[in-house]
């Protein structure tokens, strides 16, 4: 099994360790992982902003390191989404996915290397959730499902816990965060009150851009929470 | 016309209010949730009610034709309008045969979409709402800030004061069965005085020609039983083929608007009682341009239970008059365009795209995917801002070049790095309340390749 790993532009340049967990982990549990050398970005902050139609050239060279794997893991819920709607070539579109549903679904873990002895919450993200069907969603009355809760369930010492409203978003929005400013930040304020109100250790998610947020809003608050994303935790040995 | 941005901060600025606000809406979304998952079948409902629309707007126009042709055989005089312009001539029309300078009128959104208050008006004509929200609003001289809740951006306290200034309430008193008692009687008067009585449409139904309109005050009732002409306005979307469609939407609307299993008043309206004129007013109003776009056409379907205003997390923060639009939240950002592309080119990027909206439509209604259309479609005419252009722009030409991309990122980080006050100031708007990430001195494929050698 080829498994290629994307790693999102800004996890490239700013949160490295969250790509090394998820190479690390992906190999501890036996797949076959390359790096595609020179790798930059989806595509998705030019489309999100009303510009797809500039972005043949981002999608060409996505599209030429990335051809050729079984799989394209990633560990952002929404880069991988924005590529299984838009990417232009349906092979791209039908081999990405988002690194806990590929743990989940394609790789049926029963166990992970990770131990914990933390109680976290978890940040449910939009795109992973709503758009990629990460977890069951509280508008609908459907049965109940957690991918990433049924990971977090395997880590070792872990205690999981999710916020009053589970799943309502955390404000980032791609360019929204800085368009919008006012409302996006008063969102991650109210997202990381109600993590206070559970007394979480750490804010835990599979969408790095949500956490960079809601990470920039707690150390101007001064907090004691801390962000992880869920495969730090899944690799943490 | 001020962004949504620049009104939706000044909004937030009074943090408390704000809080009320979204925990008030959120409040109703609950009661939502709850009277949704006591129904097994909700998720089948829902496709029904989607399917029935999408068989109308299939069939649209033999379907006005058929309601048209039921509705005057029921006696009832069926006006045509394209605009609105034309909607409130028609109005003002019979208004005028009538000679009245006053007159009723209950909740519709499509008289607030066309002006018809303010037309009226220059014309010498005073229109009462008699929704107890659109009366609030209508004496502060401001509009609706949420299509079932008009006047949910105000607290009592602010009821209070607007009545004791209109209605003589005693100063200070913001008890609300108080102040509903005054404005009852306030408008018991109205209703006993007007001639005519303007209500809107919730449903039109092909199959027999009647019309359904659904209140919980009565209002509509109120004031079309008392008055001699009833007028009721209705967008050409409202149709539904079959009277046995209610059994699907009745059940869907209250249960998605308020969390009630229906509301308290669904009223038939099929045929003029003796010696009452009634009229019904289609109108077009830019809906058929809509109907004729593909990937735009199916947010006719819409309901107006604002289900979507309620989840909304943007909504309920901003308040509705961020979105200067008769029909504010998602919904809203999806139809505006569609009106004016260029007045409206900020409503559909006053999202985050968390999709919550269109897991709530009772009538499936895809608006999270419409939101990221319209980016689309209003980037391509050149409605977005120059800065945001020329940005996007430079991001696509770096993204598709890896070498100046992990040129630029190593900038970057050194900057942050070295020289934090150069992204660490007023002009960069994510610092202006949260940190900058940290800078790492290496990015991951700078790693890889070390590790690699290894």
């Amino acid at each position: 099994m080829k498994v290629a790993l994307f790693v999102p532009c800004y996890i490239d340049q700013f949160y490295p360790h969250v790509a090394k967990a998820s190479l690390e982990l992906l190999e501890k549990l036996g797949c076959d992982v390359e790096i595609p050398m020179g790798q930059t970005c989806c595509g998705q902050p030019m489309a999100n902003s009303g510009f797809s139609h500039i972005n043949q050239g981002v999608d060409q060279h996505f599209e030429k390191l990335f051809t050729g794997y079984d799989y394209i893991v990633g560990p952002s819920g929404s880069c991988i989404l924005h590529l299984k709607e838009h990417h232009p070539n349906l092979k791209i579109r039908s081999s990405v996915f988002e690194i806990c549903e590929f743990l989940v679904d394609v790789l049926q873990v029963k166990s992970v290397p990770g131990k914990f002895p933390h109680t976290v919450g978890l940040h449910q993200s939009c795109h992973g959730q709503r758009g990629l069907g990460l977890s069951s969603m509280s508008e609908r009355n459907l049965p109940h499902f957690s991918k990433l809760g049924t990971l977090l369930d395997l880590v070792e010492g872990l205690t999981w816990k999710l916020p009053a409203k589970v799943d309502e978003c955390c404000g980032f929005g791609g360019t929204f965060c800085v368009t919008e400013e006012a409302v996006s930040v008063k969102m991650g304020q109210d997202r990381i009150q109600e993590h206070e109100e559970i007394e979480v250790e750490y804010i835990v998610g599979a969408d790095t851009s949500c956490l960079m947020h809601l990470d920039g809003i707690l150390k101007r608050k001064g907090s004691k929470i801390q962000i992880k994303h869920i495969v730090e935790i899944l690799n943490h040995a | 016309m001020r962004s949504h941005s620049a009104v939706a901060a000044e909004f937030i600025a009074d943090g408390e209010r704000t809080d009320w606000h979204n925990e008030t809406l959120w409040w109703v979304r609950a009661k939502r949730d709850k009277a949704s998952k006591a129904l097994p079948e909700w998720e089948d409902l829902r496709e029904q009610a989607s399917q029935i629309k999408n068989f109308t707007l299939d069939n649209l126009g033999e379907l006005l034709v058929q309601f048209e042709q039921n509705a005057i055989q029921n006696g009832i005089k069926v006006h045509w309008a394209a605009d609105a312009k034309e909607h409130n001539q028609i109005v003002h029309s019979i208004i005028a045969k009538k000679g009245v300078s006053q007159l009723v009128k209950s909740k519709s959104m499509l008289t607030e979409e066309c002006h018809l208050n303010e037309y009226l008006a220059e014309k010498g004509i005073e229109v009462v709402d008699t929704d107890l929200g659109e009366r609030i609003v209508q004496f502060r001289k401001e509009a609706p800030s949420h299509i079932v809740l008009p006047a949910i951006h105000l607290k009592k306290e602010d009821v209070g004061e607007t009545f004791h200034e209109h209605l003589g309430t005693p100063k200070g008193n913001k008890d609300p069965q108080f102040l509903t008692e005054a404005a009852r009687q306030h408008l018991r008067e109205k209703f006993l005085q007007s001639k005519v009585a303007i209500t809107g449409v919730n449903f039109a139904v092909a199959e027999t020609g009647e019309f359904v309109v659904c209140t919980n005050e009565g209002n509509a009732d109120m004031g079309a039983h008392l008055a001699d002409v009833h007028i009721a306005c209705m967008g050409l979307e409202k149709i539904i083929p079959y009277r046995n469609d209610l059994g699907v939407f009745l059940r869907l609307l209250a249960r998605s608007a308020t969390g009630q299993l229906i509301t308290t008043y669904s009223s038939h309206f099929k045929a003029p009682r003796k010696g009452q004129e009634m009229h019904i007013v289609l109108v077009d109003n830019g809906r058929t341009r809509q109907l004729a776009r593909p990937e735009f056409r199916n947010s006719l379907k819409c309901i107006r239970c604002a289900a979507c205003f309620n989840t909304c997390p943007v909504y309920r923060r901003s308040g509705g008059h961020s979105y200067h639009q008769a029909v504010a939240g998602p919904i809203g950002s999806i139809l505006a365009p569609n009106f004016d592309m260029k007045a409206n080119a900020d409503l559909p990027f006053a999202s985050t795209l968390c999709g919550s909206c269109s897991n709530v439509c009772p009538v499936k209604i895809n608006i999270d995917q419409q939101l990221w259309l319209w980016r689309q479609e209003i980037t391509k005419v050149g409605f977005a801002p120059k800065g945001k252009e020329l940005g996007m722009k430079g991001m696509a030409i770096l993204f598709a070049h890896p070498r100046i991309f992990q040129f630029a990122g190593r900038i970057g980080r050194w900057v942050l790095k070295n020289v934090p006050f150069l992204a660490n100031n007023k002009l960069n708007p994510w610092y202006w309340q949260r940190e900058m990430p940290e800078a790492p001195k290496e990015s991951f494929q700078e790693w890889y390749k070390k590790r690699d050698k290894v």
